[in-house]
C-alpha cells in the first residue's frame, strides 16, 4: 500500500517555547485505520492540527496525497475531513444547513443526495431540520462527523471520537468507521482507550512528549500480547543456572532470587511442565510463582514511562 | 478561486443577519429615528441653517455614516470573533480556501449588511426631512467604500480580540468618539480655529465630509482629499490583514 500521508522531520514549538512536536516522521498507508495513542498533552492534537492546516509547523514537511500542505494547500486539504476533539458546533443553524455549509466551504457543488446519505448513515436524518443547540452531545458528535464527510474526503481524522460517548454509541461509531474504511477512506483516530485501538486499528502509533515512540502493525503487537511471563520466586539465591536448564530461555533476576521465563500461550507447547520438572531435578526450589500476560496497555504504559 | 466557499461563508453570515433581523436592522433604524427626533426636531428647530441647508437635512449624511461605521465594525468583528470563540473556526482554517477568499466572504457579508442598513436609514430620513442627493453615484461609492473599509477594520478587531470586552473596546472608546467628533452633527467650520486643526486629524471627518458633499455639495475638506484618505485607510487595513494571515497571528498559533 502506498502512503497517503507522509510526515517528515516535523517539529512544532509554540510561542511560549513549549516544544509540542519533536522531529516527527510518520507515514500513513492508503486505506488503513491508524490509531494514534498517547497520554494527554503528548502532541496528538497538534500533529493533526498541522496536517489539517489549523496550526503552522515550525519545521518539517507534510505531504497529503502527494501534495505539500503548505505550497499546495488547496489540493491537500480537499482530501481531508476533520472531526476535532471538542464539540465545536454552531448553535442556531439546522443540521442540514451546517452540513451543507461544510460541503460548500470545501468547494464541492451542491449534492443533496450525498448529504442525505451521510445523515442517514449517521442516524441523523430525522434531526435534519433541528437546530444544533437542541441536540444531545452524542448527536452533536455525529453532526461533526457528518460535516467532515460532507465533501467526500479520502482521509478522515477523528480526534478522540468516542471521548465521553456511551458504550452503545461508541460501538455504533466503530461501525461507521468500519463502513467508511470499506468505502476506501483512510482513517486516523486518536484515542485514550486502548480497547478502541485494539478493536479498530490496522496499525498503532504511540506518541509521547512530542515524539513517536512506536509504530507497529496491530497484528505484530497482538503477537507480543500472546506472550506470557512465568516468574518463580526462589527459596535460595542462585548465582548461575546448571547446564541442564540451558534449553530454556531463562533470566535470573533480583540478584538470583527470581527466575523469569517467557512463553507463547499460542504455541503448541509452552514448556512449563518440563521446565518445572527439570528445575526439581536440578534442585532449585521456589516459594511462589506467578504468571502474567502483557496487554497493549502494559506495552503502552512501559513505552510512555521509559520514553 | 474557491467561489463556492466564498458563497458558503457569505450566505452563512447573511443568514445570521436575517435570523437576528431585529437587532441587525430594526434597532439601528430605531436609534437613528431617535437622533432625528432629538437633534433634528427638538434641537434643530433652534438652529436655523448650516451652509444653506436646514439642520435636520444637514445631519442626514452624518447619521448614516455613524450607523454604517459602527455597524460595519460590529458585524465584521463579531462575524470572525464568534467562530474563534465557539471553536468552529477550525473548519474555516482546514478548508481549501485562501485568506483572500475568507476575507471576501466575511467582509463582503458585513459590508452588504451595513450598506443595506445605510439605505434603510436614508429612506427613514426621507420620512422626517426633505432630501435631495446631488451625486447619487458618488453617494453610493462613498457608502460602499466606507462599508468595506470599516468591515475590514472590524475583521482585524475580531481577530485581535481575545475576549468580549476587547471586542467592544475599540468601537466604544475609539470609533464612537471619533464619529461624534467627526462632524456628524455639525460642520467643522463651526469650530474655533484650533479645534478645527485638531479635527482634521480625525479620519472620520474626511468620510463624513465626502459623503455630505455627494448629498449637498457642501464639504469641510475637498472631495479628492476625502477619497484619498478613505483609500489610504483601506490600504492600511488590507496590509494589516495580509500580515495577520501571513503570520497566522491569533489564528494559527
Amino acid at each position: 500500500m502506498s502512503s497517503i500521508i507522509s510526515v517528515a522531520n516535523l517539529s512544532k514549538t509554540y510561542g511560549s517555547g513549549f516544544k509540542a512536536l519533536k522531529n516527527i516522521n510518520l507515514d500513513i498507508k492508503r486505506g488503513e485505520i491508524f490509531a494514534l495513542l498517547g497520554p494527554n498533552g503528548a502532541g496528538k492534537t497538534t500533529l493533526i492540527s498541522i496536517v489539517c492546516g489549523i496550526a503552522n509547523p515550525s519545521e518539517g514537511k507534510v505531504l497529503v496525497g502527494g501534495e505539500d500542505i503548505q505550497t499546495s494547500y488547496r489540493k491537500a486539504r480537499s482530501l481531508i475531513g476533520l472531526v476535532p476533539q471538542e464539540l465545536h458546533t454552531d448553535a442556531f443553524e439546522s443540521v442540514w444547513a451546517t452540513v451543507s455549509f461544510s460541503r460548500g466551504l470545501f468547494g464541492k457543488p451542491k449534492n443533496p443526495d450525498h448529504i442525505e446519505k451521510v445523515l442517514k448513515d449517521l442516524s441523523l436524518w430525522d434531526k435534519k431540520d433541528n437546530k444544533i443547540i437542541t441536540l444531545s452531545g452524542g448527536m452533536k458528535r455525529r453532526v461533526m462527523i457528518a460535516k467532515a464527510l460532507s465533501h467526500e474526503p479520502q482521509i478522515l481524522f477523528l480526534d478522540e471520537p468516542t471521548a465521553g460517548v456511551d458504550v452503545e454509541l461508541r460501538k455504533g461509531m466503530w461501525e461507521v468507521v468500519r463502513t467508511l474504511q470499506q468505502s476506501g477512506v483512510t482513517i486516523i483516530l486518536t484515542t485514550h482507550y486502548i480497547e478502541e485501538a485494539e478493536e479498530m486499528a490496522d496499525r498503532i502509533g504511540v506518541i509521547n512528549k512530542g515524539e513517536i515512540v512506536l509504530v507497529e502493525d496491530k497484528a505484530t503487537l497482538m503477537q507480543k500480547l500472546g506472550k506470557k511471563r512465568l516468574t518463580l520466586h526462589l527459596q535460595a539465591k542462585v548465582t548461575s543456572l546448571p547446564e541442564s536448564l540451558s534449553q530454556y530461555a531463562l533470566d535470573l533476576c533480583d540478584g538470583g532470587e527470581t527466575l523469569v521465563y517467557d512463553y507463547d500461550t499460542k504455541g503448541e507447547r509452552t514448556g512449563i511442565t518440563s521446565l518445572l520438572s527439570d528445575l526439581r531435578t536440578a534442585g532449585i526450589r521456589f516459594n511462589d510463582l506467578d504468571t502474567n500476560q502483557s496487554s497493549l496497555e502494559d506495552i503502552f504504559v512501559d513505552l510512555v514511562r521509559t520514553s | 478561486m474557491n467561489h463556492r466557499a466564498i458563497r458558503a461563508i457569505y450566505l452563512f453570515e447573511m443568514a445570521r443577519t436575517w435570523r437576528t433581523l431585529l437587532q441587525s436592522i430594526v434597532s439601528p433604524v430605531v436609534s437613528t429615528s431617535l437622533y432625528f427626533v432629538v437633534f433634528g426636531a427638538a434641537i434643530g428647530s433652534r438652529i436655523s441653517q448650516v451652509e444653506g441647508v436646514s439642520y435636520g437635512t444637514f445631519i442626514v449624511p452624518g447619521l448614516i455614516m455613524l450607523s454604517v461605521l459602527t455597524q460595519s465594525i460590529a458585524n465584521a468583528s463579531f462575524g470572525i470573533y464568534f467562530p474563534k470563540f465557539t471553536g468552529t473556526i477550525y473548519e474555516i482554517l482546514s478548508a481549501p480556501i485562501s485568506y483572500f477568499e475568507i476575507v471576501l466572504g466575511y467582509v463582503g457579508a458585513a459590508a452588504t449588511k451595513s450598506i443595506i442598513l445605510g439605505l434603510i436609514i436614508l429612506a427613514t430620513a426621507g420620512l422626517f426631512v426633505p432630501l435631495h442627493i446631488h451625486h447619487p453615484v458618488w453617494m453610493l461609492a462613498f457608502l460602499v467604500l466606507t462599508a468595506v473599509t470599516f468591515s475590514l477594520f472590524g475583521f482585524i478587531i475580531g481577530i485581535w480580540a481575545d475576549g468580549f470586552e476587547k471586542l467592544q473596546m475599540i468601537p466604544m472608546l475609539v470609533v464612537t468618539p471619533l464619529t461624534f467628533l467627526g462632524g456628524s452633527f455639525y460642520s467643522i467650520g463651526m469650530l474655533p480655529p484650533t479645534w478645527r486643526t485638531v479635527a482634521l486629524l480625525n479620519p472620520v471627518v474626511y468620510l463624513i465630509s465626502g459623503f455630505r458633499w455627494s448629498f449637498y455639495e457642501i464639504a469641510d475638506v475637498s472631495v479628492s482629499v476625502s477619497i484619498g484618505m478613505t483609500l489610504a485607510f483601506l490600504a492600511v487595513c488590507l496590509a494589516v490583514i495580509w500580515w495577520i494571515f501571513r503570520t497566522g497571528y491569533r489564528l494559527k498559533n
